[in-house]
């Protein structure tokens, strides 16, 4: 049986958040009556001519300053010839040659835990063009729609070196670009609308082997888990077409999320003869040191460095600091929290941000920007527990309060609820008195040497002070009691 | 180098122009013609120079990323052969 090594390159279009179309004046909002937002330039009416919009540049700027690519003085635009009925001047106005980002590299974490490694996947190049319109196939009496809303919309095309060996990876990468381009506010990264979507091309061969088999490339991946399944089931069908003795002809094909499979388009013979050339509509893109240094100014701290920061300045271990660096709005609301709580209760918070936050947001289908407990509420209850006013379990009750706005903040709901932790022994002692001359059962069985029995009395006390005692204290205080 | 009967008529099909055999034939010997002149400016030597992407040598205007136009949907369907709920019809392509 022979070992194949599977072979990635990924290919994204990251939809760039600007107000505008990358060379005309119409809108970008997306959802919006068909063809209410195509003027003259979009629907190519003869006489046009673009004008760069200069937001979609700074946009490609950003990015290639945050995978530490080079960001081209001089970039060209070129024409991409094809003729479909959703690019109305027969070419999407690309750029081929002289691309605006040349090399770059992305970080990804693979495994968790102990078992938490790191790859570096290369970038080829980013590049912008614009998006195409839409085609509606549904029976309008046997034609085609066409919405030219999209037409124009400013894109970034990312392209990866075929760096990737197994669907895992290429998921991380596309998990860690997308939380990327998020970051650094170039793209909404929403998939369901199409603002980041994927094409990855996929080939195998034989372990050791140094030239690449030949690949095929799967289009419009939407959701990270289609990206995973296509994958899987393309190289399967690669594999298991080799070993029957056939051939993989390079191809595009098409991932059909209902049955699980990919399937080739019919292929054109002509379909990759773009004849690209220089657009003579637009003068070259220059981007001079200036605009470069002033856009590196304006930068957030970037994912990695922040992840590294975290571990070092909160000692938090690298799984918790990936996690509250998956995005900026997390990374964010920590710091805030932690302001409030101070550094000491660092691991506490990352723990609560991370699970009980996480866990809340996630039922109600909500993101942490709109969280109805702010990070400075967390964060002064974080310091009640830090400084033993209240116990964890209390904490929690104190937690869905502040989510259901019984109160503005920890110290308010402590107050009014009565949940101010019982530290005073004289009155542990008293209850622990009542609830051992209630259970002689239980004293007993602990006297014959029932380990059980202690935690039954421990619980018998918690619940007598309402969970606001402290339950290591209660523990000593009774161990006492009974020895 | 000179180009082929074949060759024209790819390239006229990637252009969707429809030729004759007559006027494939007439092309080829104006691109043949073409192709002599570049061969012709192929003898300069231009080691060293940049190749140029713009016969000006300017560089690109940006415009501030503002919406600045305005619904013309109407006027614009008002001169295409068909729409239908707002959008522009077309013969049926299949992939």
């Amino acid at each position: 049986m022979k070992q194949w090594e599977v072979v990635i390159g990924i290919e994204t279009h990251a939809q760039l958040l600007t107000q505008s179309k990358i060379f005309s004046g119409s809108s970008t909002a997306f959802g919006a009556q068909p063809n209410t937002q195509a003027n003259a330039v979009d629907i190519a009416l003869p006489g046009v001519l673009p004008v760069l919009n200069r937001q979609a540049v700074e946009c490609a700027i950003r990015f290639g300053l945050a995978v530490d690519g080079q960001v081209a003085p001089k970039s060209v635009f070129a024409r991409k010839n094809y003729f479909y009925p959703d690019l109305p001047k027969g070419y999407q106005i690309s750029q081929f040659e002289l691309p605006v980002v040349v090399g770059g590299k992305v970080t990804i974490q693979l495994g968790e835990g102990d078992n938490l490694t790191e790859k570096t996947i290369q970038l080829t190049r980013a590049h912008l063009e614009e998006d195409a319109g839409k085609s509606l196939h549904e029976d309008f009496n046997g034609k085609t729609g066409i919405d030219l809303n999209r037409a124009g919309t400013p894109l970034l095309e990312i392209v990866t070196e075929p760096d990737m060996r197994s669907s895992a990876e290429a998921v991380a990468y596309a998990k860690a670009l997308h939380a990327l381009v998020r970051w650094i506010g170039i793209c909404d990264g929403n998939m369901q609308e199409g603002s980041f979507r994927c094409d990855a091309n996929v080939s195998v061969r034989p372990v050791g082997q140094k030239e690449f088999g030949t690949r095929r490339e799967i289009k419009n991946l939407n959701s990270f888990r289609f990206m995973q399944q296509a994958i899987d089931y393309e190289v399967q069908w690669q594999i298991a077409h080799i070993e029957d003795g056939g051939r993989v002809e390079q191809a595009t094909v098409l991932f059909d999320p209902d049955s699980g499979e990919t399937r080739a388009m019919r292929s054109k013979e002509d379909a990759h003869d773009y004849r690209y050339f220089p657009d003579p509509d637009l003068l070259p893109l220059v981007i001079d040191r200036d605009w470069v240094e002033r856009t590196r100014a304006a930068m957030p701290e970037l994912p990695v460095a922040k992840r590294d920061r975290f571990v070092a300045d909160y000692q938090l271990s690298a799984y918790d600091a990936a996690a509250l660096t998956a995005s900026l709005d997390v990374a964010d609301y920590y710091e805030a929290a932690i302001a409030v709580c101070g550094k000491a209760a660092s691991k506490s918070c990352a723990n609560w941000v991370t699970v009980d936050l996480a866990a809340r947001l996630n039922r109600e289908d909500r993101e942490i920007g709109d969280s109805p407990v702010s990070a400075a509420q967390l964060g002064g209850l974080l310091a009640r527990i830090a400084d033993h006013t209240i116990s964890n379990n209390i904490a929690k009750k104190v937690f869905e309060s502040l989510w259901n706005g019984e109160g503005a903040s920890a110290d308010e709901i402590i107050e009014k609820q009565g949940l101010k932790q019982i530290t005073d022994s004289g009155a542990i002692e008293s209850l622990i008195d009542a609830v051992l001359a209630a259970n002689p059962a239980m004293v007993a069985e602990f006297k014959a040497g029932k380990e059980k029995a202690f935690n039954a009395l421990v619980g018998q006390v918690m619940k007598a002070t309402k969970g606001k005692a402290n339950p290591q204290q209660v523990n000593e205080l009774l161990r006492s009691k009974l020895g | 180098m000179s180009l082929t009967l074949e060759q024209v008529r790819r390239v006229a099909h990637l252009a969707r122009i429809e030729v004759s055999d007559a006027e494939a034939q007439a092309t080829l010997g104006h691109l043949n013609g073409i192709f002599t002149l570049i061969e012709a400016m192929q003898a300069v030597d231009t080691r060293g120079v940049e190749p140029m992407a713009h016969a000006q040598d300017l560089a690109q205007r940006l415009r501030t990323d503002q919406v600045t136009e305005i619904d013309r949907r109407d006027a614009f369907q008002a001169i295409a052969p068909e729409t239908e709920k707002g959008l522009y019809l077309v013969p049926q392509v299949m992939e």
